[in-house]
């Protein structure tokens, strides 16, 4: 605040910047004000019940979330165990293995992963994904179905479909955010590792390690991608609430049920619970957040 | 500290500035009059040409629809965004009462909705009685080869696989007529899971919209599915016969949707489900679409443009139903019709 200004030119510049900034802030506040004031007959009713409800019948007006916050947090976290190894070596081979010539194309084929529009993904989930994952579900063993994980009928739609989806889509982000991770790198670091006789792999490790706060949160980027992905997983994903381990079984998320039943639905209550939805998708997301900065910052001392 | 305070009046300032409210009575440009409406997805397809056709005869009258689903049509009717709304379930005594005015229902075309599935070795046309499809849809009959499914389909060769069940998972009139049906023939199926646009499905995967279920059904050997007899025709997609109410399994068509309306004991209010109706030959899922208008609005130019728009569409109109795959309304409603817009316009 006490910074003296060369000019009025700089002194305007600070003023129309920080009011931008603080118009971002102004719009996260107003999401959550309007979102809370638009569900709050659901949060009347319901109460703290409405987080670990498990029925949702709109017939008889009684919501509860707790199978769609599973959903949609297990989905995420499937689809991240899923693509981080994949993200992270595609980003470790364009940055460091790769010759030269292929750099240039492999970058640019995994970044057009990123613009694919979500319902072209939903669509090649429904006519090629869904399909597939059937023949898989019909070829494992009758022992196996013993196991939670892997119960229920060989449909196709279900967790498992989503889960692939999902991480096909967050691939391209983690992996170009921890590529540029990487490019910072400085050089002396891997220099310094060869001139010790590091071996290529205990160089790269190094140079993963300098980089670890900015590939965590190209990892919790991706995270968020996930969480919130609506299209894709809803066309896959099977739209049943309920509270299963099973990668085969149908399950549903939270952006999913919002998408699929606003249009349709008249009555206040039902309104109010949607919403409501939506409210706590913002505070998961928002948690999910501050969780990474922690993980970051902790990094960054230890 | 001062210029912190400034950045943020700014900030407000700025989010102050909020682009006018936008209404559906917008003031129309002069000699030409603009009518908003919005309401169901279903109807879209005749509505629009219904607009069309209806603007070529009134080059000064265009009338916009918006096909935002049953649920957002009464939603904006009732706050007055918008002229007419438009539905493919009845407005409920609780929604008619939160709307600031009384409003009108009238039946437009009807509509109707097939049980589909993917049963393969199985090439003759399967039936199901309504208990049996409530059955399926409850998760009580699990197997194609289910004594209640075979009694119902002599001579068919049944296999022993798991029926996979597949419903809507979006909002949607279809799901409300077919809920509506099941929970007419079948106590449990009503006190389990009832009708609604939405209900928490007993058994079986969810699927976006006719062409996702269509869509799963058709990949799924073993499944069931229910999609609008439109969408069924339009993608020559078979579908099972029906067991009405008179105990005949009828096969639905436009003329079996519309026998459905032809012998129903009409309301003055015109909110009527025409599920599980009398009559040989009537389809036993079928339903009206209707348009909502209110009684008395103050805006007296455009009701009586509606109210025209109205007889044009039960007169003339009808004929374009049966070419789009709607089925026309039975002559005996389209005169209740009439003698209430004539009620209306006077």
């Amino acid at each position: 605040m006490n910074t003296t200004f060369k000019s009025r030119d700089d002194r305007g510049f600070r003023i129309g910047t920080g009011a931008i900034a603080a118009l971002v802030l102004l719009v996260v506040l107003g999401i959550g004000f309007e979102l809370t004031r638009q569900s709050l007959l659901s949060i009347a009713k319901f109460g703290f019940g409405f987080w670990k409800g498990t029925t949702w019948d709109p017939v008889s007006g009684e919501f509860g979330a707790l199978p769609f916050i599973w959903g949609t947090l297990y989905s995420a976290l499937l689809a991240l165990l899923l693509s981080t190894p994949i993200a992270i070596g595609i980003a470790v081979f364009i940055s460091e293995l790769s010759p030269r010539a292929l750099r240039q194309p492999l970058t640019y084929l995994t970044e057009l992963l990123a613009a694919i529009p979500s319902i072209v993904y939903g669509l090649w989930g429904v006519f090629v994904l869904v399909p597939a994952v059937r023949k898989l579900e019909l070829m494992t063993p009758e022992s196996w179905k013993k196991i939670p994980l892997f119960k229920g009928p060989p449909l196709g739609v279900g967790m498992l479909a989503a889960a692939l989806i999902l991480a096909v889509m967050v691939i391209p982000l983690t992996s170009s955010v921890a590529r540029e991770v990487l490019k910072n790198v400085p050089s002396t670091q891997r220099e310094a590792a060869y001139a010790l006789g590091a071996t290529r792999w205990e160089a790269i490790r190094i140079a993963l390690g300098f980089g670890r706060t900015g590939i965590i949160g190209a990892i919790m980027l991706g995270f968020g991608r996930a969480l919130g992905e609506t299209m894709a997983v809803t066309m896959v994903i099977g739209n049943n609430p309920q509270l299963s381990a099973s990668l085969f079984a149908p399950q549903y998320t939270m952006a999913a049920v919002i998408a699929n039943e606003f249009s349709e639905a008249a009555d206040e209550l039902y309104l109010h619970a949607l919403i409501e939805i939506g409210l706590l998708l913002f505070i998961i997301t928002i948690i999910v957040n501050l969780i990474s900065r922690v993980m970051v910052r902790s990094r960054r001392t230890a | 500290m001062k210029k912190l305070m400034t950045c943020i009046a700014m900030a407000i300032a700025i989010s102050a500035c909020k682009p006018a409210e936008t209404t559906g009575t917008a003031p129309a440009a002069a000699a030409s009059i603009q009518i908003n409406g919005a309401g169901a997805t279903f109807p879209y397809p005749i509505y629009s040409k219904w607009f069309e056709e209806y603007g070529k005869t009134h080059p000064n009258v265009k009338i916009n629809y918006q096909s935002i689903g049953s649920g957002g049509g009464i939603k904006q009717l009732t706050a007055q965004t918008v002229f007419f709304g438009a539905t493919d379930g009845p407005m409920s005594d609780e929604q008619l009462k939160s709307a600031p005015g009384p409003i009108l229902h009238f039946p437009t075309v009807l509509g109707g909705v097939v049980p589909i599935y993917n049963l393969p070795g199985v090439t003759s046309q399967l039936r199901f009685s309504g208990p049996v499809l409530a059955g399926i849809y409850l998760g009580q009959i699990t197997k194609w080869n289910d004594a209640r499914i075979a009694k119902e389909n002599p001579g068919v060769n049944l296999p022993a696989t798991d029926i996979a069940v597949v419903h809507r998972s979006d909002g949607s009139g279809t799901t409300y007529i077919f809920c509506d049906f099941l929970s007419k023939v079948s106590p449990e199926y009503k006190s389990k899971v009832g009708v609604n646009t939405s209900v928490s499905w007993p058994a079986g995967v969810g699927a976006k919209g006719n062409e996702g279920v269509s869509g799963l059904v058709q990949q799924t050997p073993g499944a069931i599915g229910y999609v609008e007899l439109i969408f069924a025709l339009q993608n020559k997609i078979p579908f099972a016969a029906v067991q009405n109410k008179a105990g005949a399994f009828v096969t639905a068509s436009l003329e079996s949707v519309t026998a459905a309306a032809a012998n129903v004991k009409m309301p003055d209010d015109f909110r009527i489900s025409i599920t599980n109706a009398e009559g040989n030959d009537a389809y036993p899922i079928a339903s009206f679409t209707w348009m909502l208008l209110y009684q008395n609005p103050q805006d007296t130019e455009r009701a009586k443009i509606m109210a025209d728009f109205l007889k044009w569409a039960l007169s003339d109109g009808q004929k374009d139903a049966a070419a789009l795959h709607y089925a026309p309304l039975p002559k005996s409603v389209i005169d209740l019709e009439m003698a209430a817009l004539a009620r209306l316009a006077s």
